[in-house]
Protein backbone atom coordinates (compact mmCIF):
# COMPACT_ATOMS: atom_id res chain seq x y z
CA UNK A 1 0.00 0.00 0.00
CA UNK A 2 1.54 3.25 -0.97
CA UNK A 3 1.21 6.24 1.52
CA UNK A 4 -1.34 8.54 2.18
CA UNK A 5 -1.16 11.57 0.93
CA UNK A 6 -5.13 13.39 1.92
CA UNK A 7 -7.11 11.63 4.13
CA UNK A 8 -10.63 12.71 4.68
CA UNK A 9 -12.64 11.50 8.16
CA UNK A 10 -16.27 12.41 8.44
CA UNK A 11 -15.92 15.72 6.76
CA UNK A 12 -18.76 18.24 6.46
CA UNK A 13 -18.84 21.54 5.10
CA UNK A 14 -21.50 24.19 5.31
CA UNK A 15 -21.89 27.77 3.71
CA UNK A 16 -24.15 29.31 6.57
CA UNK A 17 -26.94 26.71 7.13
CA UNK A 18 -26.93 25.38 3.36
CA UNK A 19 -24.58 22.17 3.75
CA UNK A 20 -22.65 20.97 0.79
CA UNK A 21 -20.68 18.28 2.00
CA UNK A 22 -21.92 15.69 4.61
CA UNK A 23 -19.44 12.42 6.18
CA UNK A 24 -17.05 12.92 3.47
CA UNK A 25 -14.72 9.76 3.89
CA UNK A 26 -11.76 9.00 1.17
CA UNK A 27 -7.96 9.08 0.61
CA UNK A 28 -5.96 9.82 -1.92
CA UNK A 29 -2.62 7.64 -2.36
CA UNK A 30 0.75 8.96 -3.52
CA UNK A 31 0.75 8.20 -7.49
CA UNK A 32 -2.78 8.24 -7.66
CA UNK A 33 -4.56 10.57 -10.59
CA UNK A 34 -7.75 11.24 -9.25
CA UNK A 35 -10.48 13.02 -11.48
CA UNK A 36 -13.38 14.51 -9.49
CA UNK A 37 -16.58 15.09 -11.37
CA UNK A 38 -20.26 16.24 -10.46
CA UNK A 39 -23.23 18.33 -11.43
CA UNK A 40 -22.71 22.33 -10.84
CA UNK A 41 -23.12 23.14 -7.09
CA UNK A 42 -21.84 19.66 -6.36
CA UNK A 43 -18.93 21.44 -4.40
CA UNK A 44 -16.18 20.19 -6.46
CA UNK A 45 -13.83 23.37 -6.15
CA UNK A 46 -14.75 23.46 -2.09
CA UNK A 47 -14.11 20.00 -1.75
CA UNK A 48 -10.46 20.92 -3.24
CA UNK A 49 -10.27 24.12 -1.07
CA UNK A 50 -11.04 22.01 2.24
CA UNK A 51 -7.95 19.34 1.16
CA UNK A 52 -5.59 22.58 0.87
CA UNK A 53 -6.39 24.38 4.05
CA UNK A 54 -8.37 27.01 2.26
CA UNK A 55 -11.34 25.99 3.86
CA UNK A 56 -12.18 24.66 7.27
CA UNK A 57 -14.68 22.00 7.75
CA UNK A 58 -17.31 22.20 10.46
CA UNK A 59 -16.77 18.33 11.36
CA UNK A 60 -14.21 15.67 10.58
CA UNK A 61 -10.49 15.83 10.24
CA UNK A 62 -8.08 16.12 7.18
CA UNK A 63 -4.88 14.58 7.23
CA UNK A 64 -2.14 16.14 4.41
CA UNK A 65 0.94 13.58 4.63
CA UNK A 66 -0.21 11.97 7.40
CA UNK A 67 -0.32 15.26 9.67
CA UNK A 68 -3.46 16.84 10.46
CA UNK A 69 -3.98 19.84 8.34
CA UNK A 70 -4.28 22.10 11.43
CA UNK A 71 -0.75 21.14 12.03
CA UNK A 72 0.33 21.11 8.09
CA UNK A 73 3.01 23.63 7.30
CA UNK A 74 5.11 22.18 4.25
CA UNK A 75 3.05 24.06 1.44
CA UNK A 76 5.37 23.84 -0.77
CA UNK A 77 4.78 19.99 -0.98
CA UNK A 78 1.36 21.42 -2.07
CA UNK A 79 0.72 22.81 -5.57
CA UNK A 80 -2.68 24.57 -6.42
CA UNK A 81 -4.29 26.07 -9.68
CA UNK A 82 -7.33 27.56 -8.51
CA UNK A 83 -10.03 28.46 -10.87
CA UNK A 84 -9.33 32.16 -10.12
CA UNK A 85 -6.06 31.91 -12.62
CA UNK A 86 -8.22 32.38 -15.39
CA UNK A 87 -9.75 36.15 -14.39
CA UNK A 88 -6.41 37.40 -14.22
CA UNK A 89 -5.95 40.81 -15.20
CA UNK A 90 -4.63 39.88 -18.78
CA UNK A 91 -2.79 43.04 -18.74
CA UNK A 92 -0.71 42.44 -15.98
CA UNK A 93 2.74 43.41 -16.55
CA UNK A 94 4.77 40.64 -15.63
CA UNK A 95 6.98 38.32 -17.40
CA UNK A 96 6.53 34.15 -17.39
CA UNK A 97 9.94 34.13 -15.53
CA UNK A 98 8.64 36.65 -12.97
CA UNK A 99 5.16 34.82 -12.44
CA UNK A 100 6.95 31.44 -11.94
CA UNK A 101 9.73 32.57 -9.64
CA UNK A 102 7.35 34.28 -7.37
CA UNK A 103 6.23 31.31 -5.66
CA UNK A 104 9.72 30.43 -4.52
CA UNK A 105 8.42 32.80 -1.65
CA UNK A 106 9.01 30.96 1.25
CA UNK A 107 12.32 30.45 0.01
CA UNK A 108 13.52 33.81 -0.96
CA UNK A 109 12.65 35.65 1.62
CA UNK A 110 12.44 39.15 2.05
CA UNK A 111 15.45 41.13 0.23
CA UNK A 112 17.07 38.11 -1.61
CA UNK A 113 17.19 38.70 -5.02
CA UNK A 114 16.62 36.02 -7.77
CA UNK A 115 20.30 34.74 -8.46
CA UNK A 116 21.90 32.25 -11.13
CA UNK A 117 20.36 29.00 -9.34
CA UNK A 118 16.84 30.37 -9.18
CA UNK A 119 16.66 31.33 -13.19
CA UNK A 120 18.19 27.76 -14.11
CA UNK A 121 15.26 26.14 -11.67
CA UNK A 122 12.88 28.33 -13.37
CA UNK A 123 13.90 27.66 -16.67
CA UNK A 124 13.94 23.63 -15.45
CA UNK A 125 10.22 23.80 -14.57
CA UNK A 126 9.25 25.77 -18.45
CA UNK A 127 11.40 23.16 -19.95
CA UNK A 128 9.52 20.78 -18.41
CA UNK A 129 6.23 22.05 -19.39
CA UNK A 130 7.49 23.25 -22.45
CA UNK A 131 7.43 27.15 -21.84
CA UNK A 132 10.96 27.89 -21.64
CA UNK A 133 10.61 30.23 -24.68
CA UNK A 134 8.53 31.97 -23.84
CA UNK A 135 9.78 32.92 -20.35
CA UNK A 136 10.75 36.68 -20.90
CA UNK A 137 7.11 37.23 -22.59
CA UNK A 138 4.09 39.08 -20.66
CA UNK A 139 2.01 36.46 -18.66
CA UNK A 140 -1.15 38.65 -20.56
CA UNK A 141 0.00 37.75 -24.19
CA UNK A 142 -0.58 33.64 -23.54
CA UNK A 143 -3.34 31.79 -24.58
CA UNK A 144 -5.20 30.18 -21.80
CA UNK A 145 -3.53 26.23 -22.47
CA UNK A 146 -0.18 28.14 -22.30
CA UNK A 147 -1.12 30.34 -19.24
CA UNK A 148 -2.37 27.20 -17.35
CA UNK A 149 1.15 25.26 -18.28
CA UNK A 150 3.03 28.17 -16.90
CA UNK A 151 0.77 27.61 -13.60
CA UNK A 152 1.91 24.34 -13.74
CA UNK A 153 5.85 25.40 -14.04
CA UNK A 154 4.59 27.93 -10.96
CA UNK A 155 3.55 24.94 -8.82
CA UNK A 156 6.53 22.97 -9.83
CA UNK A 157 9.23 25.22 -9.38
CA UNK A 158 8.68 23.78 -5.31
CA UNK A 159 9.17 20.52 -6.07
CA UNK A 160 5.90 19.49 -5.21
CA UNK A 161 4.30 15.96 -4.40
CA UNK A 162 0.66 16.47 -4.81
CA UNK A 163 -0.86 18.87 -7.52
CA UNK A 164 -4.81 20.31 -7.56
CA UNK A 165 -6.03 21.70 -10.51
CA UNK A 166 -9.86 22.72 -10.63
CA UNK A 167 -10.66 22.97 -14.07
CA UNK A 168 -7.86 23.38 -15.57
CA UNK A 169 -9.26 23.11 -19.07
CA UNK A 170 -12.09 25.46 -19.16
CA UNK A 171 -12.06 27.48 -22.35
CA UNK A 172 -9.15 25.93 -23.52
CA UNK A 173 -9.15 24.83 -27.48
CA UNK A 174 -9.15 20.94 -28.02
CA UNK A 175 -5.16 20.72 -29.10
CA UNK A 176 -4.38 22.39 -26.20
CA UNK A 177 -6.25 19.83 -23.69
CA UNK A 178 -4.56 17.38 -25.23
CA UNK A 179 -1.28 18.74 -24.51
CA UNK A 180 -2.23 19.47 -21.09
CA UNK A 181 -3.49 16.32 -20.61
CA UNK A 182 -0.11 15.11 -21.89
CA UNK A 183 2.02 17.03 -19.59
CA UNK A 184 -0.39 15.86 -16.52
CA UNK A 185 0.71 11.88 -17.78
CA UNK A 186 4.00 13.12 -17.81
CA UNK A 187 3.68 14.52 -14.11
CA UNK A 188 1.99 11.57 -12.38
CA UNK A 189 4.48 8.99 -14.21
CA UNK A 190 7.66 10.11 -14.64
CA UNK A 191 8.10 12.73 -12.05
CA UNK A 192 5.99 10.78 -9.69
CA UNK A 193 3.70 13.51 -8.69
CA UNK A 194 -0.12 12.88 -7.14
CA UNK A 195 -2.81 14.34 -9.33
CA UNK A 196 -6.29 15.81 -8.71
CA UNK A 197 -7.93 17.17 -10.82
CA UNK A 198 -11.31 18.78 -11.23
CA UNK A 199 -13.02 18.48 -14.86
CA UNK A 200 -16.38 18.08 -16.57
CA UNK A 201 -14.84 15.89 -19.45
CA UNK A 202 -15.96 12.94 -17.82
CA UNK A 203 -14.96 10.96 -21.34
CA UNK A 204 -11.67 11.52 -21.38
CA UNK A 205 -11.00 12.37 -17.27
CA UNK A 206 -11.84 8.58 -16.68
CA UNK A 207 -9.36 7.37 -19.48
CA UNK A 208 -6.68 9.38 -18.07
CA UNK A 209 -7.40 9.14 -13.84
CA UNK A 210 -7.08 5.89 -12.19
CA UNK A 211 -9.70 6.84 -9.97
CA UNK A 212 -12.97 8.98 -10.23
CA UNK A 213 -14.59 10.76 -7.41
CA UNK A 214 -18.27 11.37 -7.89
CA UNK A 215 -19.77 14.46 -5.90
CA UNK A 216 -23.54 14.85 -5.76
CA UNK A 217 -25.96 15.22 -3.18
CA UNK A 218 -23.52 16.31 -0.93
CA UNK A 219 -21.79 12.62 -1.07
CA UNK A 220 -18.51 11.48 -2.44
CA UNK A 221 -18.66 8.69 -4.22
CA UNK A 222 -15.31 6.09 -5.02
CA UNK A 223 -14.80 4.49 -8.73
CA UNK A 224 -11.75 2.74 -10.13
CA UNK A 225 -11.72 4.30 -13.34
CA UNK A 226 -10.96 1.07 -15.11
CA UNK A 227 -13.83 -0.94 -13.30
CA UNK A 228 -16.15 1.54 -14.35
CA UNK A 229 -18.19 2.53 -17.59
CA UNK A 230 -18.51 6.06 -19.24
CA UNK A 231 -22.17 5.63 -19.09
CA UNK A 232 -22.49 4.54 -15.81
CA UNK A 233 -20.56 7.32 -14.77
CA UNK A 234 -22.95 9.55 -16.60
CA UNK A 235 -26.13 8.26 -14.98
CA UNK A 236 -24.85 8.14 -11.41
CA UNK A 237 -24.00 11.89 -12.05
CA UNK A 238 -26.78 13.29 -13.77
CA UNK A 239 -29.85 10.26 -13.44
CA UNK A 240 -29.90 10.38 -17.38
CA UNK A 241 -29.24 8.23 -19.67
CA UNK A 242 -27.27 10.56 -22.33
CA UNK A 243 -24.76 8.15 -24.33
CA UNK A 244 -20.66 9.71 -24.24
CA UNK B 1 18.14 77.47 -16.52
CA UNK B 2 19.21 75.90 -13.77
CA UNK B 3 19.86 78.91 -11.66
CA UNK B 4 16.26 78.18 -10.48
CA UNK B 5 17.97 75.53 -8.59
CA UNK B 6 19.89 77.88 -6.61
CA UNK B 7 17.19 79.29 -4.42
CA UNK B 8 17.27 77.42 -0.85
CA UNK B 9 13.22 76.98 -1.22
CA UNK B 10 13.25 75.85 -4.95
CA UNK B 11 16.19 73.11 -3.33
CA UNK B 12 14.02 71.74 -0.90
CA UNK B 13 11.10 71.64 -3.35
CA UNK B 14 13.50 69.82 -5.57
CA UNK B 15 14.71 67.59 -3.28
CA UNK B 16 10.97 66.74 -1.30
CA UNK B 17 9.34 66.66 -5.23
CA UNK B 18 11.94 64.03 -6.12
CA UNK B 19 11.27 61.70 -2.69
CA UNK B 20 7.52 61.93 -3.86
CA UNK B 21 8.09 61.26 -7.25
CA UNK B 22 10.14 58.09 -6.54
CA UNK B 23 7.16 56.86 -3.47
CA UNK B 24 4.16 58.36 -5.26
CA UNK B 25 4.21 55.94 -8.36
CA UNK B 26 5.48 52.85 -6.76
CA UNK B 27 2.82 52.60 -4.48
CA UNK B 28 0.47 53.54 -7.11
CA UNK B 29 1.73 50.79 -9.01
CA UNK B 30 0.05 48.06 -6.96
CA UNK B 31 -2.75 50.02 -6.28
CA UNK B 32 -3.30 50.23 -10.17
CA UNK B 33 -3.11 46.53 -10.32
CA UNK B 34 -5.20 45.79 -7.62
CA UNK B 35 -8.40 48.30 -9.44
CA UNK B 36 -7.69 50.32 -5.88
CA UNK B 37 -6.67 53.60 -7.81
CA UNK B 38 -9.02 55.60 -6.74
CA UNK B 39 -8.14 54.94 -2.99
CA UNK B 40 -5.74 57.79 -3.24
CA UNK B 41 -8.66 60.21 -4.20
CA UNK B 42 -10.73 58.74 -1.58
CA UNK B 43 -8.41 58.94 1.45
CA UNK B 44 -6.73 62.20 0.18
CA UNK B 45 -9.98 63.82 1.03
CA UNK B 46 -9.62 62.81 4.80
CA UNK B 47 -6.53 64.08 4.63
CA UNK B 48 -7.44 67.30 3.80
CA UNK B 49 -9.78 67.46 6.54
CA UNK B 50 -6.75 66.22 8.69
CA UNK B 51 -4.25 68.80 7.63
CA UNK B 52 -7.76 71.40 8.40
CA UNK B 53 -7.70 69.73 11.83
CA UNK B 54 -3.73 70.62 12.51
CA UNK B 55 -4.17 74.01 11.41
CA UNK B 56 -7.01 74.78 13.39
CA UNK B 57 -5.30 73.07 16.31
CA UNK B 58 -2.06 74.79 15.46
CA UNK B 59 -0.36 71.44 15.41
CA UNK B 60 1.59 70.52 11.66
CA UNK B 61 -0.75 69.64 9.37
CA UNK B 62 0.89 67.12 8.33
CA UNK B 63 0.75 64.84 10.92
CA UNK B 64 -2.49 65.48 11.71
CA UNK B 65 -3.12 64.75 8.17
CA UNK B 66 -1.05 61.50 8.10
CA UNK B 67 -3.27 60.28 11.12
CA UNK B 68 -6.52 61.06 9.20
CA UNK B 69 -5.34 59.00 6.55
CA UNK B 70 -4.52 56.08 8.62
CA UNK B 71 -7.61 55.98 10.45
CA UNK B 72 -9.34 55.94 6.55
CA UNK B 73 -7.49 53.60 4.85
CA UNK B 74 -8.30 50.93 8.01
CA UNK B 75 -11.85 52.13 7.93
CA UNK B 76 -11.75 51.17 4.08
CA UNK B 77 -10.29 47.80 4.77
CA UNK B 78 -13.10 47.03 7.25
CA UNK B 79 -15.52 48.42 4.80
CA UNK B 80 -14.50 46.33 2.28
CA UNK B 81 -15.37 43.38 3.91
CA UNK B 82 -18.79 44.92 4.81
CA UNK B 83 -19.83 45.68 1.42
CA UNK B 84 -17.69 42.36 -0.46
CA UNK B 85 -19.81 42.87 -3.43
CA UNK B 86 -19.49 46.52 -4.18
CA UNK B 87 -15.89 47.21 -3.05
CA UNK B 88 -15.89 50.88 -4.45
CA UNK B 89 -18.93 51.63 -1.94
CA UNK B 90 -16.11 52.10 0.58
CA UNK B 91 -14.07 54.23 -1.42
CA UNK B 92 -16.99 56.47 -1.80
CA UNK B 93 -17.98 56.45 1.47
CA UNK B 94 -14.65 57.61 2.69
CA UNK B 95 -14.60 60.37 0.15
CA UNK B 96 -17.92 61.26 1.45
CA UNK B 97 -16.81 61.54 5.39
CA UNK B 98 -13.37 63.21 4.48
CA UNK B 99 -15.10 65.89 1.92
CA UNK B 100 -17.75 66.75 4.38
CA UNK B 101 -15.66 66.98 7.62
CA UNK B 102 -13.09 69.04 5.57
CA UNK B 103 -15.55 71.62 4.86
CA UNK B 104 -17.02 71.85 8.03
CA UNK B 105 -13.30 72.20 9.70
CA UNK B 106 -12.20 74.46 7.06
CA UNK B 107 -15.18 76.77 8.03
CA UNK B 108 -14.81 76.44 11.89
CA UNK B 109 -11.99 78.63 12.09
CA UNK B 110 -8.49 80.28 10.31
CA UNK B 111 -7.61 77.85 8.23
CA UNK B 112 -6.62 80.43 5.43
CA UNK B 113 -3.50 78.11 5.14
CA UNK B 114 -5.55 75.25 3.43
CA UNK B 115 -5.01 76.11 0.11
CA UNK B 116 -1.19 75.33 -0.07
CA UNK B 117 -2.48 71.94 1.13
CA UNK B 118 -4.96 71.90 -1.76
CA UNK B 119 -2.59 72.53 -4.55
CA UNK B 120 0.55 72.36 -3.67
CA UNK B 121 2.99 75.00 -2.65
CA UNK B 122 6.84 76.32 -3.42
CA UNK B 123 7.57 78.78 -1.06
CA UNK B 124 6.07 77.58 1.84
CA UNK B 125 8.48 74.44 1.90
CA UNK B 126 10.13 74.55 5.55
CA UNK B 127 12.88 72.57 6.96
CA UNK B 128 10.82 70.84 9.03
CA UNK B 129 8.85 69.39 5.55
CA UNK B 130 12.14 68.35 3.97
CA UNK B 131 12.96 66.25 7.49
CA UNK B 132 9.82 64.65 7.67
CA UNK B 133 9.16 63.84 4.33
CA UNK B 134 13.00 62.42 4.28
CA UNK B 135 12.62 60.64 6.93
CA UNK B 136 9.25 59.53 6.40
CA UNK B 137 10.04 58.86 2.40
CA UNK B 138 12.81 56.51 3.44
CA UNK B 139 10.64 54.36 5.60
CA UNK B 140 8.58 53.93 2.57
CA UNK B 141 10.60 53.06 -0.02
CA UNK B 142 12.56 50.57 2.50
CA UNK B 143 9.40 49.24 3.57
CA UNK B 144 8.56 48.52 -0.18
CA UNK B 145 11.72 46.98 -0.77
CA UNK B 146 11.00 44.41 2.05
CA UNK B 147 7.93 43.30 0.91
CA UNK B 148 8.61 43.64 -2.58
CA UNK B 149 8.48 39.66 -3.39
CA UNK B 150 5.07 39.57 -1.19
CA UNK B 151 3.47 42.41 -2.86
CA UNK B 152 4.26 41.15 -6.06
CA UNK B 153 2.55 37.90 -5.63
CA UNK B 154 -0.54 38.93 -3.72
CA UNK B 155 -1.16 41.63 -6.32
CA UNK B 156 -1.06 39.43 -9.28
CA UNK B 157 -3.15 36.14 -7.45
CA UNK B 158 -3.73 36.24 -3.83
CA UNK B 159 -5.07 32.89 -3.18
CA UNK B 160 -1.87 31.24 -4.47
CA UNK B 161 0.27 33.78 -2.31
CA UNK B 162 -1.50 32.40 0.54
CA UNK B 163 -0.96 29.01 0.09
CA UNK B 164 2.91 29.80 -0.41
CA UNK B 165 3.24 31.40 2.89
CA UNK B 166 2.83 35.21 2.11
CA UNK B 167 1.60 36.89 5.19
CA UNK B 168 -1.43 38.58 3.04
CA UNK B 169 -3.68 40.08 5.35
CA UNK B 170 -0.41 41.62 7.56
CA UNK B 171 1.01 43.10 4.55
CA UNK B 172 -2.65 44.31 2.82
CA UNK B 173 -2.36 46.21 6.41
CA UNK B 174 1.15 47.44 6.66
CA UNK B 175 0.37 48.23 2.73
CA UNK B 176 -2.36 50.64 3.81
CA UNK B 177 -0.90 52.70 6.48
CA UNK B 178 2.27 53.16 3.52
CA UNK B 179 -0.59 54.58 1.19
CA UNK B 180 -1.65 56.78 4.29
CA UNK B 181 1.89 57.96 4.81
CA UNK B 182 2.15 58.42 1.18
CA UNK B 183 -0.64 60.63 1.04
CA UNK B 184 0.18 62.37 4.06
CA UNK B 185 3.73 63.64 3.04
CA UNK B 186 2.86 64.20 -0.20
CA UNK B 187 0.04 67.06 -0.10
CA UNK B 188 2.99 69.47 1.02
CA UNK B 189 4.36 69.64 -2.66
CA UNK B 190 1.74 68.15 -4.72
CA UNK B 191 -1.36 69.22 -2.68
CA UNK B 192 -4.52 66.66 -1.61
CA UNK B 193 -6.14 67.30 -5.09
CA UNK B 194 -3.82 65.73 -7.14
CA UNK B 195 -1.88 63.34 -5.18
CA UNK B 196 -3.87 60.40 -6.50
CA UNK B 197 -3.06 62.00 -10.33
CA UNK B 198 0.85 61.28 -9.28
CA UNK B 199 0.05 57.83 -8.53
CA UNK B 200 -2.09 56.68 -10.74
CA UNK B 201 -0.28 58.94 -14.38
CA UNK B 202 3.04 57.69 -14.40
CA UNK B 203 1.82 54.31 -14.04
CA UNK B 204 -0.70 54.89 -16.43
CA UNK B 205 2.13 55.76 -19.13
CA UNK B 206 4.43 52.76 -18.25
CA UNK B 207 2.12 50.11 -18.96
CA UNK B 208 1.92 51.09 -21.88
CA UNK B 209 5.13 49.87 -22.02
CA UNK B 210 6.69 47.85 -19.65
CA UNK B 211 7.57 44.33 -20.76
CA UNK B 212 8.25 43.25 -17.03
CA UNK B 213 7.50 44.16 -13.56
CA UNK B 214 10.61 45.96 -12.87
CA UNK B 215 10.35 47.94 -15.99
CA UNK B 216 6.63 48.73 -15.02
CA UNK B 217 7.89 50.10 -11.36
CA UNK B 218 11.06 51.38 -12.85
CA UNK B 219 9.20 53.85 -15.54
CA UNK B 220 6.47 54.76 -13.58
CA UNK B 221 9.57 55.88 -11.04
CA UNK B 222 11.00 57.30 -14.49
CA UNK B 223 7.91 59.06 -15.85
CA UNK B 224 6.76 60.40 -11.72
CA UNK B 225 10.78 62.34 -11.30
CA UNK B 226 10.40 63.70 -15.13
CA UNK B 227 7.14 65.26 -14.26
CA UNK B 228 8.08 66.77 -10.88
CA UNK B 229 11.19 68.31 -12.09
CA UNK B 230 9.40 69.93 -15.32
CA UNK B 231 6.03 71.28 -13.13
CA UNK B 232 8.70 72.66 -10.28
CA UNK B 233 10.52 73.94 -13.10
CA UNK B 234 7.22 75.72 -15.48
CA UNK B 235 5.88 76.48 -11.71
CA UNK B 236 8.56 78.75 -11.33
CA UNK B 237 8.53 80.20 -14.02
CA UNK B 238 5.07 80.55 -14.70
CA UNK B 239 4.17 81.18 -11.39
CA UNK B 240 1.61 78.44 -11.20
CA UNK B 241 0.45 76.06 -8.67
CA UNK B 242 3.27 72.72 -8.42
CA UNK B 243 0.49 70.72 -8.22
CA UNK B 244 -1.40 71.57 -11.24
CA UNK B 245 2.22 71.63 -13.07
CA UNK B 246 3.50 68.49 -11.80
CA UNK B 247 0.47 66.67 -12.84
CA UNK B 248 -0.01 68.17 -15.98
CA UNK B 249 3.46 67.28 -17.34
CA UNK B 250 2.74 63.63 -15.88
CA UNK B 251 -1.01 63.90 -18.58
CA UNK B 252 1.18 65.12 -21.46
CA UNK B 253 4.02 62.66 -20.57
CA UNK B 254 1.48 59.68 -21.21
CA UNK B 255 -0.42 61.29 -24.38
CA UNK B 256 3.11 61.56 -26.10
CA UNK B 257 3.50 58.17 -25.33
CA UNK B 258 0.13 56.84 -26.29
CA UNK B 259 1.10 58.99 -29.59
CA UNK B 260 4.01 57.30 -29.94
CA UNK B 261 2.88 53.46 -29.12
CA UNK B 262 -0.04 54.30 -32.07
CA UNK B 263 2.30 55.65 -34.33
CA UNK B 264 4.40 52.57 -33.96
CA UNK B 265 1.59 50.06 -34.42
Amino acid sequence: MQEKIVEFENISFSYGKNEVLDNINFYIEKGDFIGIIGPNGSAKSTLMKVMIGILKPDKGRVRLFNEDIKDFKDFTKVGYISQNVRDINPRFPATVEEIVESNLYSQLGFLKISNKNIKEKTYEVLRIVGMEEYKDTLIGKLSGGQKQRVFIARSLINNPEILFMDEPLVGIDIGSQKKLYSLMDKLNKDYNITLAMVSHDIGTIKNRANKIFILGNKKLYVHDSDKIKSEDLLKEIYNDDLKV
Amino acid sequence: MLDIFSYSFMQRSLIMGIIIAIIAPTIGLFLVLRRLSVIGDAISHVALAGAAFGLLLGIYPVYTAIGFSIIAVLGVEKLRKEYSEYAELSLSIVLSAGIGLASILISLGNTSGIFSYLFGSLALVTKKDIWVVSILGSFIIISVLFLYKGLFYLTFDEESARMAGVPVRKINTFFSILVALTIGISMRTVGVLLISSLMILPVATSLLISKSFKQALLYSNLFGIISVVLGLISSFYFDLAPGGTIVLTALLILIIVMVINKIKD
